[in-house]
């Protein structure tokens, strides 16, 4: 019961999106159905004590569109690239792990662009470093050290947009003064 | 018709990605390798069938299933896909000699040096290869306490990059 009370607003989302899924998997979005759902989505989501997600409260869609647009354009062309590397390189493939640091030091940031650079073919995530929001990344076909720091730049512009869509505001400011700096 | 020529074209694609996935285990070299090979074609060639079934299906009450299957399978592969990477990274199930560069060598040599000397007698081990100069060799915080604020970039990594 130590746990410390999480507003309402803060929560809400994680509410909705449950009620979304129970909506989903009973395929009826009938009031009543939702209705239960989120009753049931509320029980949940105050009676399991996992660790709370610390959601940073804002959300910016106009940035989301973009942002799934280039993800699913890396995402086919990484694909074809890995499909490309299996067929002609095989064996001779020369791999690197690379660590980039991220600006943001939100767990939640963190996580996120982990998973969207994880989804990417062609990188993968081995380790992670909280203290120093640093991801140490395995990836595919990096022969120099010009690779390594395209990757680098690469992993920071989509954190740039995941900061963007939904980084809290001290992040987003520190992301438009970088940009004013260069 | 219209419909059919999609839905084969498609599958064919979902199908493409499962056969890229096949050629890249047979293929790439260790186990890191593999893996981008086995994990990554699931997320864009899983996307492709379920549209697939969408296009099929024709109705709407699918899609918020098909879209909750491929969000779970989006939520979840990195995660199992980061466990293998990581356990098959500490346990040297990699082939060295075809990386390139290695940034993450160096901070696991010296976390793992950092815990053994936390662990031993506060007399340093000439065998572990840290210089005996008498007294305890002052250990970096920030190695042994994970939580402690570290310098950007660490020493070794730093001069590492700057090498390669």
């Amino acid at each position: 019961m130590s746990r410390q009370r999480i507003p309402l607003i803060t929560e809400l989302p994680l509410v909705v999106w449950l009620v979304l899924v129970w909506g989903a998997l009973w395929q009826d979005f009938g009031v009543g159905n939702l209705a239960f759902g989120a009753i049931l989505a509320y029980v949940v989501v105050n009676f399991f004590y996992l660790p709370p997600v610390e959601l940073t409260g804002r959300f910016n869609v106009l940035w989301l569109i973009p942002f799934l647009g280039r993800f699913f354009l890396k995402l086919v062309t990484a694909s074809a690239e890995v499909f490309w590397l299996a067929l002609t390189r095989g064996s001779r493939l020369r791999n690197a792990v690379v660590a980039v640091t991220l600006r943001s030091h939100s767990d939640f940031l963190v996580t996120a662009t982990g998973h969207a650079i994880s989804l990417i073919p062609g990188s993968l995530v081995l380790e992670v470093d909280r203290s120093t929001s640093t991801l140490y990344l395995h990836c595919l076909n990096v022969a120099s050290a010009d690779d390594a720091a395209a990757i680098r730049r690469d992993v920071r512009a989509t954190e740039a947009w995941l900061i963007r869509i939904m980084g809290s505001r001290d992040d987003l400011a520190a992301l438009r003064a970088e940009g004013v700096r260069r | 018709m219209a419909t059919d020529v999609v839905v084969a074209v498609l599958m064919i694609g979902g199908a493409l990605m499962s056969l890229a996935a096949g050629i890249g285990l047979a293929r790439f070299p260790d186990l890191l390798s593999r893996m981008h090979a086995a994990t990554k074609p699931q997320v864009l060639g899983l996307l492709l069938f379920l549209l697939a079934l969408a296009v099929e299906n024709g109705t709407w009450l699918l899609v918020p299933v098909l879209v909750l299957c491929w969000v779970f399978q989006l939520l979840t592969s990195p995660v199992s896909a980061h466990m293998v990477g990581r356990a098959g990274y500490r346990t040297r199930h990699l082939r060295r000699d075809l990386l390139t560069l290695d940034e993450l060598d160096d901070v696991v040599a010296r976390a793992a040096a950092g815990e053994a000397e936390a662990h031993e007698s506060p007399q340093p081990d000439p065998a572990a290869g840290t210089p005996a100069i008498g007294g305890p060799v002052p250990v970096d915080p920030a190695v042994v306490d994970p939580a402690a604020p570290r310098a950007p970039g660490g020493t070794g990594r730093r001069a590492r990059r700057d090498r390669a």
